[in-house]
């Protein structure tokens, strides 16, 4: 056993659970809403669109693009330093969703706004692994 | 409900010492920014029948205004803290306004302080800051504050081709009005290049592209228009309020490039029955630089993609078409936090009395402040001026 802090975990609640359960599995999931078809992230318990409480799971393609993203040089906590320089980005996701994650496998320095990305997974615990996206 | 166009006045305002003030606490800091405004406006605190406070991440109570309430022994009949800063600030003083509009009380004091440089440690400011992203999809991925603004700044830069050195000109600007505030906390004249060759914290944004950590408060004390004369100074009448809240977390936000600004302006105009060209002076949140940008272009000042080139132009300097953060702003006045937007408050009421020696714009009578909390996600504008009919 280290000492070294820890980064933030993310902790589950009961609409997020089948997302968290899908990332142990390797697995990208989506809400899509039975009713009017629109995917959603972060998930819910009622559509964004049309406020239906009928969502269904999706295993996403895990391609988008990068909407914008920037280089970490001064880390949030001691958990991240020997982490820095780090990309922070949304991601598009081809599905229509954005979501926040890391780009990672790349150098940061030559990473544009618009790059294609796919997802990979990074273990945290036994029950936590982070979806992060890599240059495809 | 009719429109509180001039119906309401601030009476009263002032400011504590800002930057490092480690000989008040939080709670001190607000009571003294209270003392302070209540001696501005010459009455006492039994006067009061409204208080509005907002929460301090140095000294945080559960029922703050109570709290504050309690240590003054004042007993309103409103009473009410904000949780959040930036627009949440103008939103309750918004909601303060139509309280003393609809006959809920008379006399309402807006106070708030925080003390973010002496009362916490900069680790602590900067992980109770960065508390703002989602804390299962957006806090784990390690962003702080400067890198959630980064996002858009970069998204801005890619859209409309917004240049690093326009960034810095809105720290060069803000820090060329501070040099001429004695009260701010950073007054050494900057150039463009100063800000480029500070440390890079998130790209694009430098050292000096963010705003500061100090400690600090401001308060104002607002009533009826009818009643405004009685008081010692030139009342400020706020003729126009209006809100726009488009997300809390910046991964949710539908635009990167265009906020709801563009909403709480609109709505702020129409109440006071006026446009962008009717603003003498401009207090636009600045908590980080390409904010200013954002804002600017939403409020209707240029239009899109071109504030940039609007404040490299001098546009937002004291002598040009639109004095902007005359007080320094968050950028170089100060910045504790919550309360960052009071001191852009507190200057507006300074430059339409008339009182703000050599950074005074030259015949103020309407101005506009603008505040934006989270991630550029809660809005509010308000339009003040020296006359209730303006």
């Amino acid at each position: 056993m280290t000492d070294m802090p820890l980064k933030h975990f993310p902790r589950p609640t009961p609409e997020t659970e089948a997302f968290w359960e899908g990332c142990r599995k390797q697995e990208l999931l989506l809400q899509r809403c039975v009713d009017c078809s629109e995917f959603q992230f972060y998930p819910r318990i009622s559509c964004t669109t049309c406020s239906g409480d009928k969502l269904e799971w999706v295993k996403a393609g895990g391609q988008g693009s990068v909407r914008t993203f920037t280089i970490v040089r001064r880390a949030v906590s001691e958990a991240y330093a020997a982490d820095v320089p780090y990309v922070v980005a949304l991601i598009r996701l081809d599905e229509g969703p954005t979501m926040m994650s890391n780009v990672v496998q790349c150098d940061p320095e030559t990473l544009q706004i618009g790059d294609p990305v796919q997802v990979v997974f990074e273990d945290w615990s036994e029950e936590i692994s982070i979806p992060q996206f890599r240059p495809v | 409900m009719e429109s509180i166009r001039g119906q309401v006045a601030i009476v009263g305002a002032a400011d504590t010492e800002v930057g490092k003030v480690p000989q008040y606490g939080a709670t001190a800091l607000c009571v003294e920014a209270a003392r302070r405004a209540l001696d501005d406006a010459g009455i006492t605190k039994d006067q009061i029948d409204g208080l509005v406070t907002c929460n301090s991440m140095a000294e945080p109570h559960m029922y703050h205004a109570e709290a504050i309430a309690e240590y003054l022994q004042i007993f309103p009949r409103y009473c009410v803290s904000a949780a959040a800063g930036g627009g949440t600030t103008f939103s309750v003083l918004h909601q303060a306004a139509m309280a003393i509009a609809s006959g809920a009380c008379d006399t309402v004091l807006i106070s708030m302080a925080d003390s973010l440089r002496s009362g916490l440690s900069r680790e602590q400011a900067m992980t109770i800051q960065s508390s703002t992203g989602h804390p299962q999809f957006e806090i784990p991925y390690g962003a702080t504050v400067p890198a959630y603004y980064a996002l858009i700044a970069n998204a801005h830069m890619n859209t409309y081709g917004t240049t690093p050195e326009q960034l810095a000109a809105v720290a060069v600007g803000a820090r060329a009005h501070a040099a001429l505030n004695g009260n701010a906390q950073m007054r050494d004249i900057i150039s463009v290049d100063d800000v480029l060759n500070s440390r890079m914290i998130a790209d694009p944004l430098h050292l000096l592209d963010c705003s500061l950590v100090s400690d600090g408060g401001a308060a104002v004390i607002l009533t009826s228009a009818d009643r405004a004369s009685d008081f010692p100074h030139q009342p400020v009448y706020v003729l126009g309020a209006g809100e726009g809240h488009g997300h809390e977390h910046i991964s949710q936000a539908q635009s990167l490039t265009t906020s709801a600004a563009v909403e709480s302006g609109r709505r702020a105009f129409g109440m006071a029955g006026l446009g962008p060209g009717d603003i003498d002076v401009a207090e636009i949140y600045d908590c980080f630089t390409p904010v200013v940008l954002i804002e600017l272009e939403d409020l209707g000042f240029c239009e899109k993609g071109e504030a940039g080139a609007f404040v490299e132009a001098g546009e937002t300097a004291l002598d040009g078409l639109l004095p902007m953060n005359t007080h320094g702003g968050l950028l170089s006045h100060c910045h504790p936090g919550n309360p960052g937007s009071m001191f852009a408050l507190t200057e507006v009421v300074t430059q339409l009395r008339h009182d703000a020696g050599a950074r005074q714009v030259k015949d103020a009578e309407v101005a506009l402040a603008h505040a934006q909390g989270g991630i550029m996600s809660s809005h509010a504008t308000l339009i003040l001026g020296r006359e209730a009919n303006a």
